[in-house]
């Protein structure tokens, strides 16, 4: 299982990388793993608000959808338009697929999220938890 | 007269040993004493088989079978050719009922994937599903999915021109959930969209309109798509199927989601039901769509295969969230609106539907010009049509009926706000020249 040491990750699974103003989120290598083949990503529309904790988009796998949360307030910037028509690249490379871009003002709400390390041992008590 | 009941004396004693039980009563315990029966049921002793036969017909005897039906307002008197319910009654569709085993369910998942393929022709959208349980409640559907469509609304315009069942339907529908249902009204006959338009406004997730509306007239929905667009909204529009045969349908008023009932489409009036509400949609909407889709795939020696595909809506995987809560279809009934729109095909279609706007509108021309009845809007109609009576209709329609007619819907029984004495007349292709021509002779008489 891989976790990139450069980004912050929520608990809810998401991963967080941030470039100035600007959040790019995606899921991490154990929530793509758990979920199986990606079919379909429901996208938000570019320039819709959205506060933080709200549901934004949906990743539907062969056997469940579940819904991607943002971790910070803020407008849609950019979506993945490739996940359209290439679901799978989620599956294939979980960090380099961002699903959708969040512009935000205050930093202050990334305080919260956990680094590779503290979301190595959360995604281990999950798992114990099974 | 044998009782039916597997079990002989031996076997019940049998089993009420293995678990230690004195007797049947004790099965019973927990059941308050004041409860339980003290005496057998008062209901007369069985009948011999031929004997039921006999009370029976006597019983349907005494139905006016025979009486030549002009109701509509919802369901209608069509043919039905014979074919329908010789498919029907094949025990591979009759006994077959849930086919969530696809490998062994090819012939029902077939035959609904041919319905979904027909309705969406009709309407003019892209996806359909497996059928609803009628046109009432696929409005209340219909509105479930404009709300989880569009994000932060709340809000659900229908036209007080729906019929009134949809709109009971609807109220009971959302009666305890946190969604605002407000009604348009009509202005001489039709919605009045002059009032929609001003009624748009951030929050409102669709609009729902019925085209013929419930009076029978056919709504002007010219450039409404737009303003509602334009607003976010979406717009749903509930139609007659086989009006379709000459009007246009919801995909090219540029609607969201189309809605309906497909009784007039093979299926009788019975006493009102089983019925089946179909409901399309446009692609953008298919993962929220309710109910069961079935699609088309390839088996794994490619050949073509059906199964029942997009499940990631429904409740069994999204739980909560999830957009579909149906999990059932009217498998039987859309099967027989299935071989109906096969057996016809698309010239047959316009073929009946045409026969239906002619009749009704000699009928029409015939009932304003020679009786004292008037049309209550001057409107453009399908195949039924609002008359107000110079009397009530609760005094003309048993005088008709003894005539041998089921002159119409009393419309101000069905809904308080249209005028006394106002029916609604409907006229299908079954309906014949000297049929109308009697019709209107008894209802000079009656109105005389």
């Amino acid at each position: 299982m891989e976790i990139p040491k450069d980004l912050k990750y929520a608990k809810t699974h998401e991963w967080v990388r941030i470039e100035e103003d600007v959040a790019y989120i995606g899921i991490s290598d154990y929530a793509q793993e758990e979920l199986g083949d990606i079919v379909y990503v429901e996208m938000p529309s570019p320039e819709d608000s959205y506060d933080k904790g709200e549901e934004v988009a949906t990743v539907e796998s062969v056997k469940a959808a579940s819904a991607i949360y943002t971790p910070i307030t803020g407008t849609v910037k950019e979506i993945n338009s490739d996940l359209e028509s290439t679901p799978e690249l989620i599956n294939q490379k979980p960090y380099e697929a961002f699903i959708f871009a969040i512009r935000f003002s205050d930093a202050s709400g990334f305080d919260e999220l956990l680094d590779a390390q503290s979301y190595e041992k959360h995604v281990e008590q999950e798992k114990d938890s099974h | 007269m044998i009782a039916y009941l597997p079990h002989t004396d031996e076997d019940i004693e049998a089993m009420l040993e293995v678990i230690g039980v004195a007797g049947i009563d004790q099965l019973f315990a927990d059941i308050p004493r004041e409860l339980i029966l003290k005496e057998p049921l008062q209901i007369p002793a069985g009948l011999p088989e031929h004997e039921v036969y006999r009370r029976m017909r006597a019983l349907a005897e005494r139905n006016r079978v025979q009486n030549v039906s002009f109701l509509g307002c919802g369901s209608y008197d069509h043919i039905i050719p014979a074919v329908v319910s010789h498919i029907l009654s094949r025990s591979e569709f009759y006994t077959s009922y849930t086919p969530y085993q696809a490998e062994i369910s090819q012939g029902f998942l077939q035959a609904v994937f041919e319905f979904q393929t027909m309705i969406c022709e009709l309407t003019g959208l892209e996806v359909a599903n497996a059928s609803l349980y009628d046109g009432h409640t696929a409005a209340s559907e219909a509105a479930v999915l404009a709300l989880n469509s569009v994000r932060r609304s709340e809000t659900i315009l229908y036209s007080s021109t729906l019929h009134p069942f949809t709109r009971q339907v609807l109220r009971t529908h959302f009666s305890n959930l946190p969604v605002h249902l407000e009604e348009i009204p009509s202005k001489n006959g039709t919605t009045d969209l002059v009032d929609l338009v001003a009624k748009l406004r951030p929050g409102v997730a669709g609009v729902i309109l019925q085209s013929p509306n419930y009076l029978g007239y056919v709504e002007d929905l010219s450039g409404l798509a737009q303003d509602l667009h334009d607003n976010g909204s979406l717009l749903i529009l509930s139609a007659n199927p086989l009006s379709l045969g000459v009007l246009k349908p919801a995909g090219e008023w540029g609607a969201d989601i189309a809605i309906g009932d497909t009784q007039a489409l093979g299926l009788p009036s019975y006493f009102g039901g089983p019925s089946v509400g179909y409901i399309t949609a446009t692609e953008k909407l298919l993962r929220k769509m309710p109910g069961r889709i079935v699609g088309q795939s390839l088996d794994q020696e490619g050949k073509r295969a059906f199964l029942l595909t997009l499940q990631a809506r429904e409740q069994h995987i999204k739980r909560e969230r999830a957009t579909s809560n149906i999990c059932s279809n009217q498998a039987l009934a859309a099967l027989a609106t299935t071989v109906y729109l096969a057996t016809l095909g698309r010239q047959g279609i316009r073929e009946v539907a045409e026969q239906n706007t002619q009749k009704a509108h000699y009928l029409y021309g015939r009932l304003v010009k020679e009786t004292a009845a008037e049309p209550l809007f001057d409107r453009p109609f399908f195949n039924e049509f609002p008359i107000v009576l110079a009397k009530k209709a609760a005094e003309v329609l048993p005088r008709m009926e003894e005539r041998g007619f089921y002159a119409g819907v009393d419309l101000n029984r069905l809904d308080p706000s249209t005028p006394e004495g106002t029916l609604a007349i409907a006229v299908t292709e079954r309906r014949t020249r000297e049929e109308m021509d009697a019709f209107v002779e008894a209802l000079k008489e009656v109105l005389r």
